[in-house]
């Protein structure tokens, strides 16, 4: 099979250059479009119609804005392992806009963006980090002059395919958390018109943003994705189930506290507040820069970054779940324990319950405050019985 | 001949959202305003909080300075708590600190900051022999051969070639305040290349530490990652060893290619000396603790304030004596315009009197930004690298004293010219080789303390909430890469009942104050500035990437009245 990234169009060259280089005489694809024109009952006169229009295909558009953010998720996405960055913005897609990294500024920057989506009207990929402020008119970001919501509205006309990457632009992550000042929203809050893939993570892996792009490149088309969104390549399992301390959970082996002779062991870290049994997230599995680690395996709890309003749902972070504002401290430990039995074979289904019970939790206040001392880690009662 | 009102919104290749408006005439900016054009509100969002959380939500400000306010938060929290982490700890608090350093001054140097002095066009005629003789002239780095650099002209060229210039695009090339030869623009394009690569791999640091890098993972009481030898699931010799040799790695990329391309760059443009220097008032809280953190003489960048530009005398900081002012921001106070704050009596109104967008300029408005203006007695002051590398100077501090002897001397400049744009960018140089080598020392005692049998990472003597006061308050210090940094929290039943951060581009990027006085951007736009091109902002863009500014870090929020939110309605 053709792979793009296996066989680069280096420098951006065009297919008919790229395919001169891989070999290909004009007279061969000269035929080939006659033939394939004939069988698409074009005629074989059209064949160099086809050819000039496809040697003329350049490197794919991307256009990237960045909105009510941190710049964390651009952070993640240089930090990938493969394609690189490097290879990324000069071999295999056009970055025509990157706040972060284009040369040009002020109204030069502005024309590139112009130029880029004029150029590539319907066909470029909109990559957006960052929440959009909608209160008090959008004055609390502007960008040349004017709010961030006109500016993505406009991006997203002409995109091909609108990829929300990060928390911010998914929901609205730490700026939407109670009591969101600003009103912020994500990205599929406001582009209903197309569909909008969702990058979830507080950042996200950045190989997770490149694959996609990738799988875009490849296959043509956006991967399949949960009911949030999701690309089920990366989202599809829950980390409990994938995580490597799961046996110490099964063997009723956990830290009661950070840096007890159980940490020091590996053991598991839900007694200390890990969200993992609510999390679908590539953690475990893709792991972070290369490979190198991920949050629990570096000892501390998953605080359920990828999911929808975790900032409230699944703080405060070293308290057990379900004592945690998603569950709601009328549920109580075998509940908890049942969703969690359902989610180790249901998967994907018991997700979509999650993200309901999630939702239903939407925009709700934090817990009633608990008295001074109630924030403490309970006794020790584990799940299901188990121990 | 009347002025030339210039608007540059976005500044690209920085942190967050930042607007540049200004006035020229004659080939020379006469006027500048510095407008921060967004707002997130986190400090409100931080009540009613466990102040145990309080670190993972404060990291959010910013995913560049991404260990910055995690770890001031963490030292509030702790010293409002009483807490003293073990040593251990704090040696991996600065190892991971010290890599965020040297790992974002060279992304900024190379990503972020060279496409002002470094003509990528240029670069297409370069002879790559040139290169290479050049390259062995200054380095033994070893990706240094005529052929290398002839691949990476040849990539650049098609690149070039395709007419798709991505990035590149609509960049400033050709304009005559690009002054470096064909042959060093290619030495910088190469290595530009090369730190995308390199930056990858020795941040994996923080992934070993604290799990992830963007935002990795911190623990009020010390740290989360658990030291045991005989473990496979924590801190042994194969994560050390790894470590150790990105230690090795940052500092071999460092003192071989980023300081040499520095210094070599910095020789095509002197005069970059003797402009943009603005306000002469430095401030550094000092950072590195290499002891207990109450004990300040124990910082490795020392504590301290100078004043006017005047190297003679190192004045005490003390935090009480910052304020900040909203005169010229989008807020309001009950005491009305001109009172200035202490954080610990901080109070915040978002009032934007703006004009509704889109809007065309802002110059001439009162109120023009989401940042507010911190003044310390009153005084605007410049903060981050430069100001760690004055203030550690002028208190005598060995290692830093002879880096900027030794670099002025190499550039042949004197002492004038560290008050300067120029000056800014070389003092992040310096630091990050200081850093580079100092992290081997950290490494060193982590390792001799481990050998020695402690192996302790966290203290959890108050990690239960019954153990706090019903009150406790916490004042948090940093330096952080781009500079002083202060959070102030205030725990009420548990809870956090006031968050505050006063962060280093709250003090770089503060507008005008209610004497008039310019933030240090501004200053620094109309001390001695050229704008030869008004409708090309390139010598704007190289003075405001000299401070790295960081906007998403500047701005923050405070509840009006300050107090605890007690009660909260469920639906």
């Amino acid at each position: 099979m053709f792979s793009s990234l296996a066989h680069p169009w280096t420098a951006g060259e065009s297919l008919g250059e790229h395919l001169e280089r891989r070999g290909v005489s004009r007279r061969d694809f000269l035929e080939f479009c006659g033939g394939l024109c004939a069988v698409l009952g074009l005629g074989k006169a059209a064949g160099v119609r086809m050819a000039e229009a496809l040697q003329a295909v350049k490197r794919p558009s991307v256009v990237w804005i960045q909105l009510q953010e941190c710049t964390g998720c651009v952070e993640s996405v240089i930090r990938t392992a493969e394609p690189t960055i490097g290879n990324l913005v000069l071999d295999t897609i056009s970055l025509d806009f990157s706040h972060t990294l284009m040369a040009a500024a002020g109204h030069q920057a502005e024309e590139a963006l112009q130029t880029a989506m004029a150029e590539n009207m319907g066909q470029y990929l909109l990559i957006v980090t960052g929440s959009v402020p909608l209160n008090d008119g959008g004055v609390y970001l502007t960008i040349a002059g004017r709010t961030a919501r006109t500016i993505l509205e406009e991006a997203a006309a002409g995109a091909a395919a609108v990829i929300a990457v990060g928390a911010c632009a998914h929901w609205g992550s730490v700026q939407a958390a109670r009591p969101n000042p600003t009103g912020a929203v994500g990205v599929s809050d406001i582009i209903k018109d197309k569909p909008v893939l969702n990058i979830a993570g507080c950042p996200p892996i950045g190989d997770v943003v490149t694959a996609t792009v990738a799988h875009y490149l490849m296959f043509g088309r956006l991967p399949a994705t949960d009911g949030d969104g999701r690309p089920l390549f990366a989202y599809g399992a829950r980390i409990h189930d994938q995580c490597p301390r799961r046996a110490n959970f099964d063997a009723g082996q956990f830290v009661e506290q950070f840096d007890d002779d159980n940490a020091r062991k590996a053991w598991c870290l839900y007694h200390v507040g890990c969200k993992g049994p609510a999390t679908f997230s590539p953690c475990p599995i893709f792991q972070w820069n290369g490979g190198t680690d991920w949050p629990i395996g570096a000892g501390h709890p998953c605080i359920g970054c990828t999911e929808r309003n975790f900032w409230d749902t699944m703080s405060p972070f070293y308290d057990r779940l379900p004592d945690v504002g998603g569950f709601g401290i009328e549920q109580n430990v075998d509940l908890i324990g049942a969703a969690l039995a359902a989610g180790a074979t249901a998967g994907v289904a018991t997700h979509a319950v999650m993200t309901a019970m999630h939702q239903r939790k939407l925009r709700r206040e934090l817990p009633v405050m608990d008295a001074p001392g109630a924030g403490n880690v309970p006794p020790s009662t584990t799940p299901s019985g188990k121990e | 001949m009347a002025a030339t009102k210039i608007v540059v919104d976005p500044i690209t290749r920085i942190e967050g959202h930042l607007r540049i408006e200004a006035q020229a005439e004659a080939g020379r900016i006469s006027n500048a305003w510095a407008s921060s054009t967004q707002f997130r509100g986190i400090e409100i969002i931080m009540q009613g909080r466990d102040p145990r959380d309080a670190w993972a939500f404060t990291q959010r400000i910013c995913g560049v300075c991404t260990v910055v306010h995690a770890v001031a938060s963490c030292r509030a929290v702790e010293d409002a708590l009483g807490i003293v982490i073990p040593p251990n700890a704090n040696l991996i608090r600065n190892l991971v600190h010290g890599m965020q350093f040297i790992q974002d001054h060279v992304i900024h140097f190379y990503h972020l900051h060279a496409l002002d002095w470094v003509d990528v066009v240029s670069a297409l005629d370069a002879d790559p022999a040139e290169t290479a003789r050049i390259a062995r002239s200054i380095s033994p780095w070893p990706n240094n051969s005529a052929s290398y650099f002839a691949d990476v002209k040849e990539r650049i060229r098609t690149f070039v070639a395709s007419g798709q210039l991505g990035i590149f695009a609509n960049g400033y090339w050709g304009h005559p305040a690009y002054k470096l030869p064909p042959a060093v623009n290619l030495l910088a394009v190469a290595h530009y290349l090369e730190a995308l690569d390199w930056q990858r791999d020795v941040i994996r640091l923080h992934t070993i530490f604290g799990g992830k890098n963007p935002h990795p993972n911190f623990l009020v009481g010390g740290m989360a990652c658990a030291i045991n030898l005989e473990d496979t699931g924590t801190i042994n010799a194969e994560s050390l060893v790894d470590i150790q040799g990105m230690i090795r790695r940052a500092r071999a990329f460092v003192e071989q290619v980023y300081w040499p391309d520095l210094v070599a760059i910095a020789g095509y443009y002197k005069e970059w000396a003797a402009i943009g220097g603005g306000v002469r008032h430095f401030l550094s809280v000092g950072e590195f603790p290499e002891g207990d953190l109450a004990d300040l003489d124990k910082l490795y960048f020392p504590r301290g304030i100078i004043l006017d530009g005047d190297l003679s005398t190192v004045h005490p900081y003390d935090q009480q004596q910052v304020k900040e002012y909203i005169t010229s921001s989008w807020y309001e106070y009950e005491a009305g315009d001109a009172a200035g704050l202490h954080p610990w009596e901080g109070e915040t109104k978002a009032k934007y009197t703006g004009p509704p967008p889109p809007f065309d300029y802002l110059q001439g408005l009162d109120k023009y930004t989401w940042m507010k203006a911190p003044r310390y007695e009153g005084r605007p002051m410049q903060v981050g690298p430069l100001a760690r590398m004055l203030v550690s100077f002028a208190s005598g501090h060995a290692e830093v004293t002879e880096i900027v002897r030794a670099t002025l001397g190499a550039l042949d400049v004197g002492p004038a010219a560290l008050f300067s744009t120029l000056g800014r960018t070389a003092a992040r140089g310096m630091e990050t080789v200081l850093l580079a080598r100092r992290m081997e020392a950290w490494f060193d005692q982590l390792i001799a303390r481990i050998k020695g049998g402690d192996t302790a990472t966290f203290t959890g003597d108050h990690w239960d909430p019954s153990t706090w006061p019903s009150t406790a308050q916490g004042y948090g210090f940093l330096d952080a890469p781009r500079g002083a940094l202060g959070h102030w929290v205030q725990i009420r039943d548990g809870k956090v009942s006031r968050y505050q951060c006063v962060v280093p581009s709250t003090w770089n990027c503060s507008p005008r104050d209610g004497d008039g006085q310019m933030g240090p951007y501004e200053a620094s736009l109309v001390d001695n500035h050229p704008l030869v091109r008004p409708d090309q902002p390139l010598e704007i863009l190289r003075t405001i990437h000299s401070f790295d500014p960081c906007m998403a870090c500047g701005v923050h929020v405070l509840d009006a009245t300050g107090q605890p939110i007690v009660e909260v309605k469920v639906q």
